[in-house]
């Protein structure tokens, strides 16, 4: 009987030797006469056991981990195609107490599934979304979506269901979905897993909004930096047209949604959705002056959907579920769940996809285990370079859209990086200011100059050159890239200078360079 | 090398310089011309046509430009000015191996800076800058997404985590090994 094995094919996971393994496995079996079959899956998001490779055996899947070439002989010694015990054996991996207390709605099969296989997503339940929606009409999709209470995951948190609304009630001969697969914020990995782990998730989403909208062209904006899920998203395009679910007539429904992939060129700012749809034109990623809306107004001048990557892979989980199901979780405003990324610093890093509301503390320390380095977590970045640090003496702040508003902070896109207590919280302010300079689409002054000033200020700072007045001049700077830049970037990379300075002042002192 | 009529094995290292002077050999010129005639019905097709110039050529020459404004009924400058916009794209030749560091706050959390100044020693160049015997070109990056397992390298399209200086020369020693 041929046993599967699986091996993350994901680019994390590859990262750390996952190939090396996979190829490993396969050499081995072979000398020995086994008869395997390898499963590049996606990343189940527990990074620091990683290589996980899992052996689908009669008693379910059972876990070993991390994995490296050099343990593969012993591994198959101990018959570990069986499951058999090795210092290695982490049992079922849903079991793991990472994974036990986690909501996994949107990343439900990331990780489970062969992300190559149109069959292997239906027989895990993939599509029934579609088929579900098919028997609606466009209004109750778009009602549905509207009552699940989801918000844009890619960090705007704007309300999906009104947005959808809006493209639904234009009328027009051609309308867009586009799907922003643009993750640049620093932290943040969530859009990468899925669309290496589980792409037809994504494309299901895309096609049911389409349907609802009536958009018959879809688009995903993806990075440059992401080859690997360039390549996963074209072999899960290339079989779901295979398979009939895209093209002219979806899934039979005498309905058309033609779906390719384009790739960015290296530019954060076109994770901005109108600095994106001009990107998708072929221009340089200037942001365009809001409104028109890119719902009324969008790609090439007609109605758009842009949403993030988990916003629109969410969409399948409430169409089979249901919104009532879908608006359960989470607290407040913040309906549903979020996959949060642990960055950096962190001992198990990772995705944790949980219901809003539980604390930066437990994920900090019940499922982060602190720094990876064993020394105090002195800050953490949540929501990416444009993000706020949040201090120790905040860490009991609730995940969710409204409570870290309340703190000055954002959630944006999920990420959370972890700082120690050797970090210069000075320097982190600098960087973002720099951060700034290099990725500023040059089309508004507060922020083609304002970042560029920053670095000066925050220089002469730390040189010991009139520190009261430049400190001052910083903070009179932050407030008006805040107030006058016309997009999020320049708008919003005063914050983790605002929040160091608030925070961390005494990271500002004059100091001697080395 | 102001001529450019070198075949794509000799393409320079180094940038030469003047845009003016620059022409593509015949070769290149056809690539361009069919990429060109290729794509440009597609909607909004700039981005693709230098993506697949940069993929061909190894990047996007001065030369091109006219080539590609000429096929898509551009003027030059929005073309140079899309180049020019995007990190991506090089105007100039890569060296034969391009490394790219991460310098993303969830790598600098982990070291991302001490390692990127030892690459600049280990290699002998700066940030974009290339070796003198044209293997490594070294390039900052502004996060790869692989934030649990930082700090991350991209080594001609292969991502890297948990790169440690030591690390760093071994995967440097590996790539040199190749053909």
């Amino acid at each position: 009987m041929t046993v599967r094995v699986y091996v993350p094919g994901d680019a994390g996971a590859t990262s750390v030797g996952a190939d090396e393994t996979a190829r490993a496995i396969g050499e081995e079996a072979a000398r020995r006469g086994a008869k395997i079959e390898v499963v590049r899956n996606g990343s189940r998001g527990a990074y620091w056991l990683e290589p996980l490779v899992e052996v689908a055996t009669a008693a379910g899947r059972i876990g070993y981990g991390p994995v490296t070439p050099a343990d593969v002989p012993a591994l198959f010694a101990a018959d570990f195609l069986e499951g058999g015990k090795h210092p290695l054996l982490l049992g079922p991996p849903d079991k793991l107490p990472w994974f036990a207390g986690q909501q996994r709605l949107t990343f439900e099969r990331v990780g489970i599934v062969d992300p190559a296989s149109v069959r292997d997503y239906v027989q895990h339940g993939g599509y029934q979304g579609l088929t579900r929606a098919l028997s609606m009409t466009g209004a109750q999709v778009v009602q549905a979506i509207t009552t699940s209470g989801l918000r844009g995951r890619g960090g705007a948190a704007f309300p999906t269901g009104i947005k959808w609304k809006t493209v639904l009630d234009q009328v027009s001969a051609q309308k867009y979905v586009t799907c922003n697969a643009d993750e640049g914020d620093s932290g943040t990995f969530s859009d990468r897993m899925l669309m290496e782990g589980d792409p037809f998730t994504l494309i299901e989403g895309m096609t049911i909004a389409g349907i609802a909208v009536g958009a018959t062209q879809g688009y995903i904006y993806l990075r440059a930096e992401y080859p690997h899920a360039h390549r996963a998203l074209k072999t899960a395009i290339a079989a779901a047209y295979q398979a009939h679910y895209l093209g002219p007539d979806v899934a039979g429904s005498g309905k058309r949604f033609d779906l390719e992939v384009r790739l960015g060129a290296g530019a954060y700012i076109c994770g901005e959705e109108t600095s994106m749809l001009e990107s998708l034109e072929g221009r340089r990623g200037e942001v365009r002056v809001r409104p028109p809306l890119p719902a009324i107004k969008g790609l090439f001048g007609q109605p758009t959907i842009v949403n993030n990557v988990v916003t629109l892979a969410s969409v399948p989980w409430i169409m089979v579920h249901g919104a009532e199901a879908y608006a359960t979780f989470g607290t407040g405003k913040s309906r549903g769940t979020l996959p949060i990324q642990l960055a950096g610093n962190i001992r198990r890093g990772g995705l944790v996809e949980r219901a809003f509301g539980l604390s930066l503390r437990e994920l900090l320390y019940d499922y982060g285990g602190g720094s990876a380095s064993g020394r105090p977590i002195r800050a953490v970045q949540v929501g990416g370079p444009l993000g706020a640090y949040v201090p120790a003496s905040q860490f009991d702040t609730a995940v969710d859209y409204e409570a870290l508003g309340g703190i000055g902070a954002l959630l944006g896109h999920g990420g959370i990086v972890v700082f120690d207590d050797t970090v210069d919280m000075a320097r982190m302010a600098r960087y973002a200011m720099e951060f700034c300079a290099i990725e500023s689409c040059g089309k508004c002054t507060p922020c083609r100059i304002g970042s560029t000033r920053g670095v000066e200020v925050i220089d002469r700072i730390l040189a010991g050159t009139d520190a009261e007045r430049n400190v001052q001049l910083l903070e009179q700077l932050c407030d008006t890239m805040v107030q006058g830049s016309l997009c999020g970037l320049g708008g919003m990379a005063p914050f983790p200078v605002q929040s160091a300075l608030r925070h961390f002042r005494e990271d500002f002192r004059a100091r001697t360079r080395q | 090398m102001q001529t450019g009529l070198y075949k794509a094995s000799q393409r320079p290292r180094t940038y030469t310089g003047s845009l003016i002077m620059q022409t593509l050999n015949p070769g290149d010129t056809a690539t361009v011309r069919r990429i060109v005639s290729e794509l440009k019905g597609r909607p909004g097709p700039l981005l693709e046509v230098l993506h697949a110039v940069q993929d061909a050529l190894g990047y996007v020459p001065a030369a091109a430009v006219p080539l590609v404004a000429d096929g898509l009924n551009l003027s030059r400058a929005e073309v140079h000015g899309v180049v020019s916009f995007y990190h991506f794209f090089r105007e100039s030749p890569a060296g034969k191996h391009t490394i790219s560091l991460c310098q993303a706050e969830a790598c600098q959390s982990r070291g991302a800076e001490a390692l990127a100044d030892h690459a600049r020693r280990r290699l002998g160049v700066d940030f974009h800058g290339t070796t003198a015997d044209g293997r490594f070109t070294l390039e900052p990056i502004y996060c790869l997404g692989n934030c649990a397992c930082s700090p991350a390298a991209m080594i001609d399209g292969r991502l890297h985590g948990r790169v440690t200086p030591e690390r760093f020369d071994a995967l440097i020693a590996d790539e040199a090994q190749r053909p």
